[in-house]
């Protein structure tokens, strides 16, 4: 074992050697331990705090949830806004073992198109693998079942419960309230700008119109936080904290959905519009466009299909006429231009008119005729009224001249927007000299004043135009402001655990009146709009025979194409989108009114305002003033949605 | 020193006759009780996997048991052939051995499976101290010169498996032996700047990229801290965190959260700091101080040239364990796999390190047998 020859050892010499380099090797292991301690000791107790944020931001994420958007109710309490939960099917990729086969598999089971299929592997592709992704958005309660009963066999997909919004009411509201849909790009950049991008994180729709667009802030809320603990996966282990989210508040409007319905049901058939305003405050009580849409197809995505459907339907059922077709006034206007005269002197109430059937300024060969061939006879101004005499406000108008025309119109609001709280308006056109000089660049033609007497030409006005315009007359110039909200309701939680809604009625400031030189111009117009209604063989006599309350009004009959000189207007050879538009506006009661409507329905058969638009009037009046028709209907809807917030608000009014 | 007449006298004592070292197994204990603990902390609350460790530490305590009762005499008898075997085996890992984790490091004889690295960690100091200690110490050059060649044929095969930390460990042994076998201070002073000067092509020619990134890793963790980076950052974050107390058993959120890779492994020692703190750690580092000045005790107490040399490389060894796992989990030196000695899950090294033990146990308890 030892083949080498071997000097006599020195064993205390190499016993020696050997301790002094164990020595030396143990100092140096002494040496070693003190920096690696230096070291752990710079860790755990200088950079402690450092690395504890560090550990905690590993570990603490917040996730947001969303807040519940608020109701909206109409001014009885009666829902019109809800939210239902919507189950979707969701999968995680990641933890789906063979996904190709999995998705197969399911879609086979609950029947979902290939479509769904290809769309949602392209988002799949987008999205992190521990991201849910959205395989179907809409389940039937018979898919939530089906699957529910197979889940087992499917890990990392499952189904996903979500409030949307819905409308219960669908087409009669939806050009009010408009509806919540998805938040898309343009959406998210502007929330971004607005900076309100963080409180929108957990939400999955927006306010695109209506009401729900206008309101979006009150209705939405604040987000709230889970704080949570994760794992390295990002799974959640349990929850640390939790900020509750604040609900958006609920708004009561002030629609009636009584009337709603049976504006709807007036104007069935019909292209048309119908507002009807409480002139004591401006509130809108009763808001139509006829036809309508289904607002809850836009909250779940409409498909291409539908949504070409609505957009090139000739009966333009995406327009909110109401507020957004402006329609010549034709003779719902007369009331106003007569008022414009007695205030600007040009005639008094007595001052007579021959209307011999046409009308021709001096010196130039066109006649301008009057809606019945033969004329009136002598008019003055009540009869000019009642019997919606042309030539009397030819006449009116010539000695007018189209300015003081025009400013006194816009006084009441035409040819501006009216400031109800939804953005969906136009101002529809109130023509002056500067207006034609602007639009065209031509010069005002006297003939053109002349149309503009009978409310054609190139005036045109919005339904809700005329009530507010309406609304100014009845109340002698004092103005309100068109509005659809009336109160907002807000969840407070007190300390002690009190919880309750606090219900905060909407003021609105009144703009300033609109003061007239002689205060009895007023009376002058409003009789003469009482006798339309009230007196026999005045135009809107018939439609309001037998009424138990005292309405007043006037119709109008607007040419909607060009006619030629002397060209007779027959209905029945006209073709359809060219036939007359049926207007009416009306108020009642006479003495201190509750209610002013105005109603449009375009290319009219047969007949005109009176015949048309007025009976539609008539219907919305009958109901308000308690010939309640559908109020058995309404009860069972009363039933299934709780009123507290209603009665409230009804003692906030 | 104490004379062998009293060492004679304690032949009565029953852990004399057992030849155990009470104060290297009380050490050794602490420490395999304290991986149990850390190890069901460490491996998401699990009992398997204490289970597994516990019979691990059974296995290695009965095989330092055995390794104890054999006389030093007999390892250096077989010195020269074991180490030949070796490394004939390391070159069959190299040509037949089996793939894990990106490196061969098994080799499959048929009806056992095994790494041949591990036992040379026993083999090189074993063949390096009968090597140098043929004559008298101090060594001469021309001895060191080849001792090193002996060393550097199995580092080398190991380096090529690739086993960075494992050829690292088995270098340290054999030039622990030529340290303390007394090298001259010049010629130490020579090798450092040949190694020094050897840096430069050991990182152009020899380093595996992946090796590479590990150092670039070590200098700026932060450069890519989700990917290479995102070890050394969490574990740095799991040790600061620990603060001076500690989150408690079993409350460590980046080892429960498993934000921690490799915790009941490699960064056990991480696991540690977080869930006991800086005061956790003293103790720890006086637990593996203590093991280690108890085996330079034996080393230096032990009757011949060959004993001497072996305890102490084999001591000195352990403490490079230790010296790298804590050095590589809290930020000093560049991720190379070596687990926390004893305590990390893992049974092939702690057996080896505990049959090393059971060597200590022997030189310390058969010093009567002279050479």
């Amino acid at each position: 074992m030892s083949p080498r020859r071997v000097a006599i050892r020195n064993h205390s010499a190499e016993a020696n050697l050997f301790a002094r380099r164990t020595f030396i090797a143990f100092a140096v292991v002494v040496l070693v331990l003190l920096l690696l301690f230096a070291n752990l000791y710079t860790l755990q107790v200088e950079s402690f705090e450092k690395y504890q944020t560090r550990s905690n931001s590993n570990r603490i994420k917040l996730l947001p949830v969303a807040p519940n958007r608020g109701l909206i109710y109409d001014r009885n309490g009666v829902l019109l806004a809800d939210n239902k939960p919507v189950y979707s099917l969701e999968v995680i990729a990641e933890d789906v073992g063979d996904i190709k086969t999995s998705i197969e598999q399911v879609s086979q089971l609950l029947n979902i198109s290939a479509d769904r299929q290809n769309k949602f592997f392209k988002s799949m592709k987008r999205k992190r693998r521990f991201k849910p992704v959205e395989l179907h958005s809409r389940l039937s309660d018979q898919q939530v079942a089906l699957f529910s009963v197979n889940q087992h066999k499917y890990p990392g997909i499952f189904v996903n419960a979500r409030l949307k919004r819905y409308y219960p009411f669908s087409d009669l509201t939806t050009h009010n309230l408009g509806y919540v849909a998805r938040i898309n790009r343009k959406d998210a950049n502007k929330l971004e700008q607005a900076g309100k991008a963080e409180n929108y994180a957990a939400t999955y729709g927006i306010g695109k119109l209506g009401i729900e667009k206008y309101y979006e802030d009150m209705l939405h809320g604040t987000i709230g936080h889970q704080e949570v603990e994760v794992n390295n996966q990002g799974r959640v282990i349990r929850t640390l904290n939790y900020t509750p989210p604040v609900p958006g508040k609920d708004l009561t409007l002030t629609l009636d959905i009584e009337l709603q319905m049976i504006a709807k049901r007036a104007l069935s058939g019909k292209r048309g519009a119908i507002v009807a305003m409480d002139p004591r405050t401006g509130g809108i009580l009763a808001m139509y466009s006829n036809p309508s849409y289904d607002g809850n197809l836009f909250v779940h995505g409409i498909s291409t299909k539908n949504y070409k459907k609505l957009l090139e339907s000739k009966d333009l059922p995406l327009i909110n006429r109401s507020v957004q077709s402006g329609y010549p006034p034709a003779s719902t206007v007369k009331p106003f231009l007569a008022l414009t005269g007695l205030e600007e002197n040009v005639i008094t109430p007595t001052t007579e008119v021959n209307d011999p059937g046409w009308y021709q300024l001096n010196g130039l060969p066109n006649k301008y005729r009057d809606w019945l061939p033969w004329g009136h006879g002598k008019v003055n101004l009540t009869k000019a009224i009642e019997q919606s005499c042309n030539i009397y406000f030819y006449d009116l108008a010539f000695k007018l001249g189209i300015t003081k025309i025009s400013d006194m119109m816009e006084k009441f609001g035409f040819g501006d927007y009216t400031g109800l709280d939804i953005h969906e308006e136009n101002k529809g056109i109130m023509p002056s000299v500067a207006w034609k000089r602007a639009r065209y660049n031509k010069s005002w033609y006297t003939g053109e004043t002349l149309s503009v007497g009978i409310g054609q030409s190139f005036w045109t006005v919005t339904p809700l135009q005329l009530t507010q315009a309406l609304t100014t007359l009845v109340n002698r110039g004092e103005r309100k402001i068109p509005h659809l909200l009336k109160a907002k309701s807000e969840l407070i939680i007190e300390s002690s655990g009190n919880a309750y809604h606090q219900i905060t009625p909407i003021e609105y400031e009144p703009r300033a009146p609109l003061k007239l030189r002689n205060e009895k111009n007023w009376d002058t117009v409003l009789n003469a709009m009482h006798n339309t209604v009230q007196k026999f063989g005045a135009t809107a006599h018939k439609p309001f025979k037998g009424s138990t309350y005292d309405a007043s009004g006037k119709t109008g009959s607007a040419q909607v194409a060009r006619r030629k000189q002397g060209e007779k207007y027959d209905a029945k050879s006209t073709s359809e989108n060219k036939r007359d538009n049926a207007m009416f506006i009306a108020f009642a009661p006479f003495e201190k009114p509750e209610i002013v409507i105005a109603v449009a329905i375009e290319n009219v058969a047969k007949g005109g305002g009176a015949t048309n638009a007025a009976p539609v009037a008539r219907q919305i009046m009958d109901q308000y003033f308690g010939d309640r028709v559908i109020t058995s209907q309404l009860s069972k809807i009363k039933a299934k949605s709780p009123t507290v917030i209603a009665k409230t608000s009804q003692e906030a009014d | 020193m104490r004379s062998t007449g009293q060492d004679q006298q304690k032949i009565h004592n029953i852990w004399q006759r057992l030849h155990i070292d009470v104060p290297l197994l009380l050490g050794l204990l602490t420490l395999l009780a304290l991986g149990l603990f850390l190890v069901y902390s460490a491996g998401g609350q699990e009992t398997a996997v204490v289970y597994r460790k516990a019979r691990s530490i059974g296995v290695a305590l009965v095989g330092m048991f055995i390794v104890a009762q054999i006389p030093p005499l007999v390892y250096r008898k077989w010195a020269v052939p074991v180490f030949v075997l070796g490394l004939l085996m390391l070159v069959g890992v190299l040509l037949f051995g089996h793939v894990g984790k990106g490196a061969q490091r098994w080799l499959d004889l048929g009806f056992i499976k095994f790494q041949p690295s591990e036992i040379m960690k026993l083999i090189v100091p074993i063949m390096i101290a009968w090597f140098v200690s043929q004559e008298n110490l101090p060594v001469k050059i021309s001895t060191v010169i080849l001792a090193f060649i002996l060393v550097l044929l199995p580092t080398l095969l190991i380096a090529k498996q690739p086993d960075l930390g494992t050829s690292l460990l088995i270098a340290s042994s054999g030039i622990f032996v030529i340290f303390l076998a007394g090298a001259s201070w010049r010629l130490i002073g020579v090798c450092l700047g040949l190694a020094s000067a050897f840096v430069p092509i050991l990182w152009m020619f020899l380093m595996k990229p992946y090796q590479k990134q590990r150092v670039m890793t070590f200098l700026n963790p932060e450069q890519d801290p989700l990917g290479s980076g995102y070890h050394i950052i969490q574990s740095k974050i799991a040790i600061g965190s620990g603060g001076i107390n500690g989150k408690g058993w079993l409350q460590g959120t980046q080892s429960q959260l498993e934000f921690l890779p490799e915790r009941h492994t490699d960064f056990i020692f991480s696991v540690f700091s977080e869930e006991f703190g800086l005061i956790g750690v003293a103790a720890l580092l006086a637990v593996y101080l203590f093991v280690v000045m108890r085996g330079l005790w034996i080393a230096v107490n032990a009757q011949h040239a060959f004993t001497k040399l072996l305890a102490g490389s084999l001591t000195l060894t352990f403490f490079v364990y230790v010296f790298v796992n804590i050095g590589m989990v809290s930020g000093l030196l560049p991720v190379v796999g070596v687990p926390l000695p004893l305590v990390s899950y893992g049974g092939t090294s702690m057996v080896t390190l505990m049959l090393g033990f059971g060597m200590l146990m022997a030189i310390s308890t058969h010093r009567r047998f002279h050479v």
